[in-house]
């Protein structure tokens, strides 16, 4: 009975919490985080139920009001958007227990309003995942994006400016989007994703189709911050509250990338779309691009959200550039990429909160070798992130990239497996470069103030640290049953024309 | 020529409104002259789905007696309008939270001027 449901019960229960957490907080200030807590733990029970059910007994949809599909609105968990809400939410769920003493920490006196635009902000990114409507996806897409400017704009005080710039562009982006489905409603006069792609080959005239589908793709670029329309993402992660930015980066920009999925592979035939238009093609150079960009400006930062934050830049390159690929390694290179990202970063980011926590920093420079010693727990879970960043087997991270160097020589791509080395060994020196800092530099003289800072420091708390370490965690489990994952989950989303 | 310019000449006015946006939002230094760009921008992009449903002699989707029911060509399709409803709203929160960022930016810097603002960052 409740398992039919569980389509609508993600995103619903995310908005009633958001609704409920002004009211609670009236009555006790930490409810709020409570409250919060416990809707994103119950929409994480509710994903896995859903993605055992998809897996074992078939997809499931959910008729908003009862109106049958091409007329009413309908969600739809099928494998794609069953495998990415349970890692939507099992990453905000470990990112929300995180925040609670950030957010006491950077942002204090303003603890409910967080928790309830981190509501609003999963709803819409839940929603988009769950959606099977054009429109509606547009719809949560501007939800999502109206919670995350409001977080990112408490921080330090340049965060208002830099909210400001994300604003703008992100709604461009999103005029972008709504300006291609125009294209494609007027020619195919549908705006159900599984109706539109059904009547796409009866379509006489595909040109407009395929200009709204860049339109589309282009909005949505600019919402992933694919190179070049990543302007936007470094200032705005950096300048924000640490709790924020550990909420929304790791899959903020993984929700937009599921929405490009849906878009190449599902929308229209993969196939035709490379054989009509560059658009592939396109994106998987611009991803490539960003790989390279986004790793030479990270190896250029003093500041670790900075550099965490170009770090996405060349990630989200990696999950364009399966998704360039058009081909099945391609697509579960991808999909995998986007899973394995979305952990590496949240751990990364999770420690760079206790670093502020108790230092009341994240510089680059400013990190002594005492932390080993003081935070060693927080400092190993940042080393396997980051090893797994780099991609060494056998954490999470390699194999997402092995599968994208398989596609790659499948087509013959050398230019891409290049760029995949060349990224790949960039990541090692901007990682390993803060990984001598914590371990391998000599003893500095104790009379400096950073070493004493660091010296009189503690290890995170116990509610810091075990979202940090079960992620870390996380990664190697990923790593070790990545086939697993690959068999089980993957390979039944990959889009039957793909021809796998 | 006369053709084209006759069928399609809110489609050029509104790609006009839609470019003059989009330079308004990345020429201009001025952050409230930033906003009224992105404002154009969304407007443009909410009357292209209007004038997408717009038909000649047809009138909206109410039963007229005198009117033939079968005929689909006499009645507008309403789901263009009906959805804008929804992108007004959103278009209405949107300008609503960038002038509260605008708000938080003049009160710590006294200033919307773009090069004036990053001086003040340093």
């Amino acid at each position: 009975m409740m398992t039919s449901h569980i389509p609508l019960l993600i995103p619903a229960t995310f908005l009633l919490a958001a609704l409920l957490i002004p009211l609670a907080a009236l009555l006790w200030r930490r409810l709020s985080w409570l409250l919060a807590v416990a809707a994103t733990g119950l929409c994480f029970f509710y994903a896995v139920k859903g993605l055992a059910h998809v897996t074992t007994a078939g997809r499931l949809h959910y008729h908003l009001a009862g109106w049958q599909p091409p007329f009413g609105i309908e969600f739809v968990l099928d494998p794609l958007s069953a495998f990415f809400s349970v890692f939507v939410t099992g990453v905000a769920l470990l990112a929300l227990i995180h925040a609670g003493r950030v957010v006491a920490h950077e942002v204090s006196g303003v603890d409910m309003g967080f928790y309830a635009l981190a509501m609003l902000l999963l709803a819409g990114l839940s929603g988009m995942v769950v959606t099977g409507d054009l429109f509606n996806l547009y719809v949560f897409l501007e939800i999502s994006a109206l919670a995350s400017y409001s977080l990112i704009a408490r921080g330090d005080p340049r965060a208002p400016l830099s909210a400001f710039r994300y604003l703008t562009l992100g709604t461009t982006g999103a005029a972008f989007y709504l300006l291609g489905l125009a294209f494609v409603y007027m020619s195919v006069g549908s705006l159900n994703l599984a109706d539109v792609s059904h009547l796409l080959p009866d379509v006489g005239d595909t040109r407009p189709v395929l200009l709204g589908l860049s339109l589309m793709v282009l909005g949505i670029g600019l919402k992933m911050a694919l190179f070049p329309l990543h302007a936007w993402l470094a200032d705005a992660y950096t300048h924000a509250s640490s709790a924020a930015t550990a909420l929304i980066a790791p899959i903020g920009t993984k929700v937009a990338a599921y929405v490009l999925l849906r878009l190449m592979f599902f929308l229209v035939d993969p196939q035709y779309l490379r054989d009509q238009t560059p658009l592939p093609a396109i994106v998987g150079c611009l991803g490539a691009a960003g790989m390279l960009w986004g790793s030479i400006m990270a190896m250029c930062q003093k500041e670790l959200k900075r550099m965490l934050a170009y770090s996405s830049v060349a990630q989200v390159g990696y999950i364009a550039l399966g998704i360039g690929l058009a081909s099945p390694l391609g697509f579960i290179g991808a999909t995998l990429h986007a899973l394995n990202h979305a952990c590496m970063k949240a751990c990364l980011f999770l420690v760079t909160g206790n670093f502020r926590v108790r230092l009341g920093h994240s510089t680059l420079p400013r990190l002594v070798d005492d932390l080993r010693r003081t935070m060693p727990w927080s400092a190993a879970a940042f080393t396997t992130a980051a090893i797994s960043m780099v991609g060494l087997p056998p954490l999470a991270g390699f194999f997402s990239k092995w599968y994208l160097v398989l596609g790659s020589i499948q087509q013959s791509n050398w230019v891409f497996v290049a760029v995949l080395v060349a990224s790949s060994l960039l990541n090692a020196v901007y990682f390993f470069r803060v990984l001598e800092r914590l371990y391998l530099t000599p003893l500095a003289p104790p009379d400096d103030t950073d070493v004493a800072a660091a010296a009189a420091t503690r290890e995170a708390p116990a509610s810091m640290l075990a979202p940090t370490l079960v992620l870390a965690g996380a990664l190697l489990v990923l790593g070790i049953f990545n086939a697993w994952i690959v068999s089980t989950f993957i390979n039944p989303m990959i889009p039957s024309r793909l021809g796998w | 020529m006369l053709e084209i310019i006759k069928g399609y000449y809110a489609y050029f006015f509104l790609v006009a409104v839609f470019c003059i946006g989009l330079f308004g939002m990345m020429v201009k230094r001025n952050l409230m002259k930033k906003v009224m760009g992105m404002s154009m921008v969304q407007s443009a992009v909410i009357l292209f789905w209007i004038v997408s449903a717009f038909k000649d002699g047809a009138t909206v989707t109410v039963l007229d007696p005198a009117r033939a029911v079968e005929d689909a060509d006499l009645y507008l399709n309403p789901l263009p309008h009906t959805l804008m409803l929804t992108a007004i709203v959103v278009a209405v929160v949107t300008l609503g939270v960038s002038f509260a960022l605008l708000i938080v930016i003049y009160r710590r810097y006294r200033t919307l001027e773009e090069p004036l603002l990053l001086e003040k960052m340093q």
